[in-house]
């Protein structure tokens, strides 16, 4: 193998699993140091720069962060990074002082976003700073999108809503509430706007078209806007015994609010065994702690109306051939089953549907009907329309609608500058070395054996008293200390300078976990086999060093399991090893070269 | 040395032996030595080795006198017995543990100044005794413990740190132990430890007394330009004419080596250590002949390693000769261990 390059910006920011699994690369390991040192506000700030709403995500996100995380696999489980985010949130002083100057004198360029969801909001936290005026249309009354219509008000407060949404709207931006934009011919002919963002989500639930569909319609719910009429107050009681159909997180969202509305036997509806649900792990857990009944390989057949009015639903009862990969390779129906309900909500997916986007305007539709995006500029076939969050690749999460918005920012900023769209900045990485002496480091390098902490919940007697009392209390001052001693500091990167080596074997010989070797260099596939331990993890690179000066042999490390505990380093005689911090700068865009100076900037 | 504890987890897919042992189960405390010390490789090769083997820790007996070298036994197999003696007197204690329990895997570790110097009459009787043991010496040239003045093994012309030049001819402990008759004679280099594992598991396995000369640059007082016994310098003069690969007993033999060049030698518990010529001037079987291929490289400054000479020893190895019982005294019915007055009147009688 050649020596790897560690010049290239994804080398570092891919051992940094957490960061690189997270769609807008937060800086997590940095994040948890801070919390560990009590720097709260500080926290906060690094998590706010790359995903705008930390009290928000810490959560419910989905955290795409902790399957990735390398705690998970040299121990059972991962960091509970979402949650720490939370513990930023939940102590953090004054912020707003810390955020950019919004200047006096605007550019003269207008930028209109359509939906007052996560990815418009983000849109608008990019372009005030840098003097753009920004008007955000909003259907409802209240800004947020699918963060404050369709995640319960027990998972997510109103109040963690409004102080991160009002941050952003603080800043000037145009809230136009209440606005619903029917027709984008119009927006483009009279509004004034050198840019639109359209971020105006998944906002269509999915139709289950089964007989008795039409007589049982006024006790079948489509799951999403059940839960926008709750959101909004509109309903305030549901039947005792409750379906749902579906088992995605909006079908865990709907079983747990219909709980809460006073249903007794509320049961989830599944087609396929556990393994295929849709839902993460950790909302399935939260929905059973409650007792919803989860049912699975049932496969919805019809509505059953009796005397006008929804008496339940049969299903067939499936049974599936599973092979040892893990993959159905048949199904067949075994038998039928009536299962009574009063109410059946329907949470089997959304879609994105833009009736108000006439045809003809340039803005291109594939075939099934979803407009076509450049998806590194987030640019329409239209020069100057951008699409971000579910609308734009039909519905993902939270996380990914922030990103969505940082890149459609960078869009708006260059198209507004007259500059191509395509020309980025790329993203950076630096290095700093943490020594601090002949066995101190500028980072806690000791691990700590300690499991994940658990999240304390308000008991089951107590929290289904009032719809909006918070499940999650957030982590204790004593969990919070143990558990970002859980973190192992992956973004602390063992760095090798070949020419120092002496080929003396002390890091091989303490790393814990067998991740080094000195070895005559090979093909990587061939190589992978004669480590130390097998590097059987061919997602996570092998960093091969130059060949060593004595004997010409390479040294390999396999970062799979590493753990930055520093101590190769700490054993290197002559600093071959150093453990340097690399911070990966993600571009935004106020980092776009070009940012100070727009052509007519008043 | 390091400040916090190597972390108590190990590699998820880390091979485990007949024990069901990894190699982490074979570790000892957290070395105090100076990082980059070559005495800390030999530990991780005799951890390698004991786990390789599959011994039982707790039938792995560790001995050794005074010195950086001596301080190692700590580092290693945390679950065997262990004996830091007086400096230079390890021979002793080894050869009184090996007396009363002869079914342990005993492994000496010791340096140039505990062998070569307060130690070598200790030395020099142990060979002779033939007591059944791994002898390993941590050779770096210098006393570390004491600032890096030339040991009794520097070469002369060698250079210290300071500048001073050694003018004392050294001592060999290979040559001295081969003109003592032992029957396993080794030398490596601690940074090679594909040749130092076979070399530990396969003197782990001799009946009677191996040695090992094992060259162990020391980081701190013998690593620079003008050493004889740097990493550098060692790596350059070092030729390896030897190579013994060790079999365990269950395994067949493969017959990856050319018929003639191939050498098995049987060890007494069955297990076989396979010796591959790579000089031809170098012949492991005949002492006459390796001690002279020795002295002779060592003369135009080359460092022969490998097992320098193997013969077979079991008939005049210390139980042996002494007749002993075959079973270790602690497992001696308590009549037969102590026969009470009347015997020993017999005894004492064949002497009036």
């Amino acid at each position: 193998m050649n020596p790897t390059d560690t010049s290239h910006p994804d080398y570092f920011h891919k051992v940094v699993d957490c960061q690189w699994a997270c769609p807008a690369h937060t800086d997590v390991p940095e994040y948890i140091r801070l919390i560990a040192q009590g720097r709260f506000t500080d926290a906060y700030m690094v998590n706010r720069k790359s995903n705008v709403f930390p009290g928000i995500l810490g959560r419910v996100c989905d955290r795409p962060c902790e399957p990735a995380c390398r705690r998970g696999r040299v121990e059972k489980k991962p960091v509970a990074i979402c949650r720490l985010k939370r513990v930023a949130a939940d102590h953090k002083d004054e912020f707003l002082d810390r955020l950019p100057p919004i200047p006096q004198v605007k550019n003269g360029r207008k930028v209109a976003c359509i939906g007052a969801g996560p990815a418009s909001l983000v849109v608008a936290n990019d372009l005030m700073p840098l003097g753009y005026e920004v008007t955000i249309f909003e259907q409802f009354a209240e800004p947020g999108g699918l963060m404050r219509t369709n995640i319960p008000s027990f998972r997510l407060p109103q109040g963690t809503l409004d102080e991160e949404i009002g941050a952003i709207v603080d800043m000037g931006v145009e809230l136009k509430l209440g606005h619903r934009i029917e027709s984008m011919r119009q927006l483009l002919g009279q509004g004034g706007f050198d840019a639109v963002f359209v971020g105006s989500g998944a906002p269509k639930g999915k139709e289950l078209d089964l007989p008795g569909r039409q007589e049982g319609a006024a006790n079948i719910h489509i799951g999403i806007t059940w839960l926008e009429s709750l959101a909004f107050d509109h309903i305030k009681s549901i039947g005792e015994k409750v379906l749902i159909i579906g088992v995605g997180n909006t079908a865990m969202d709907c079983c747990r609010s219909s709980l809460r509305l006073g249903a007794k036997d509320v049961k989830v509806m599944a087609r396929k065994p556990r393994q295929f649900f849709k839902a993460s792990e950790w909302e399935l857990e939260d929905a059973e702690e409650e007792n919803v009944h989860i049912v699975v390989n049932r496969s919805p057949k019809n509505f059953v109306v009796e005397g006008g009015r929804l008496a339940g639903m049969t299903f067939d009862v499936m049974e599936y051939d599973i092979d040892a990969r893990g993959r159905i390779t048949a199904e067949r129906v075994t038998g039928e089953e009536f299962i009574p309900a009063d109410d059946v909500i329907l949470a089997i997916g959304q879609e994105n549907a833009f009736p108000w986007i006439e045809r003809d305007l340039g803005i291109e539709f594939d075939k099934w009907d979803v407009p076509r995006v450049d998806p590194s500029t987030h640019e329409s076939t239209r020069p100057g329309v951008f699409f971000g969050g579910d609308a734009a690749f039909g519905p993902k999460n939270i996380i990914w609608a922030v990103e969505h918005g940082h890149q459609a920012a960078i869009s708006i900023h260059q198209h507004c500058q007259g500059l191509p769209v395509t020309e980025r900045l790329p993203p950076g990485v630096n290095l700093q070395s943490r020594k601090m002496g002949m066995h101190e480091w500028a980072y806690s390098n000791e691990y700590s054996a300690v499991e994940r902490r658990l999240m304390p919940h308000v008991s089951l007697k107590e929290r289904f008293k009032k719809i909006n009392i918070e499940v999650e209390l957030g982590f204790t001052a004593e969990q919070a200390v143990e558990e970002v001693q859980r973190c192992l500091n992956c973004d602390v990167q063992t760095v090798f300078e070949a020419k120092l080596c002496i080929e003396c074997d002390a890091c091989i010989d303490i790393c814990p976990v067998d991740c080094l070797t000195m070895t005559p260099n090979g093909e990587e596939a061939e190589l992978r086999t004669r480590l130390k331990a097998p590097a059987r993890n061919v997602t996570q690179a092998l960093y091969v060093s130059a060949p060593l000066k004595h004997t010409g042999r390479v040294m390999v490390k396999d970062e799979d399991v590493c753990v930055h505990c520093g101590l190769c380093a700490e054993r290197c005689p002559t600093a071959a090893w150093d453990m340097q911090k690399s911070h990966v700068k993600w571009p935004h865009a106020a980092d776009q070269p070009s940012a100070a100076r727009l052509p007519d900037q008043k | 040395m390091t400040f916090i504890p190597k972390p108590k987890i190990a590699h998820p897919s880390l091979p485990r032996n007949d024990l069901g042992l990894t190699r982490r189960d074979y570790e000892g405390a957290l070395s105090t030595l100076c990082a980059g010390c070559g005495h800390d490789s030999i530990t991780a090769a005799i951890i390698e080795a004991c786990w390789g083997i599959s011994a039982r820790p707790e039938n792995v007996v560790k001995l050794s006198g005074i010195g950086c070298s001596s301080k190692t036994t700590a580092y290693f197999v945390s679950g065997g017995h262990g004996f830091n003696s007086v400096h230079g007197r390890m021979p002793s204690i080894a050869m009184g543990a090996n007396a009363a329990n002869r079914d342990l895997h005993y492994i000496g570790v010791s340096g140039d100044g505990d062998s070569l110097s307060i130690g070598l009459g200790q030395f020099c009787h142990a060979i002779r005794r033939n007591v059944n043991m791994l002898y390993l010496i941590e050779n770096n040239g210098v006393y570390g413990l004491t600032k890096g003045q030339f040991s009794a093994s520097a070469d002369i012309g060698t250079r210290a740190k300071k500048g001073d030049v050694n003018q004392q001819p050294p001592i060999d402990p290979v040559l001295l132990a081969m003109n003592l008759g032992a029957g396993f004679v080794a030398r490596s280099f601690s940074g090679d430890k594909a040749q130092l594992v076979p070399l530990i598991q396969a003197g782990l396995k001799y009946a009677g007394f191996a040695v090992i000369d094992i060259i162990s640059p020391c980081v701190t007082f013998n690593d620079h330009e003008g050493s004889t016994k740097s990493y550098a310098y060692t790596r350059e003069h070092t030729e390896a004419v030897v190579a013994a690969d060790f079999v365990p007993l269950q395994r067949e033999i493969t017959a990856d080596y050319g018929a003639g060049e191939a050498l098995p030698v049987v060890m007494h518990d069955g297990s076989r250590v396979v010796l591959r010529k790579l000089a031809e001037d170098h012949d492991p079987s005949d002492p006459h002949m390796a001690y002279h291929s020795v002295q002779q490289h060592l003369a135009r400054g080359e460092i022969l390693t490998g097992l320098l000479h193997l013969r077979p020893t079991e008939k005049t190895e210390f139980h042996a000769l002494n007749r002993t019982p075959d079973q270790p005294l602690n497992q001696l019915p308590y009549a037969k261990l102590a026969p009470g007055s009347k015997a020993l009147e017999k005894i004492l009688a064949r002497y009036r």
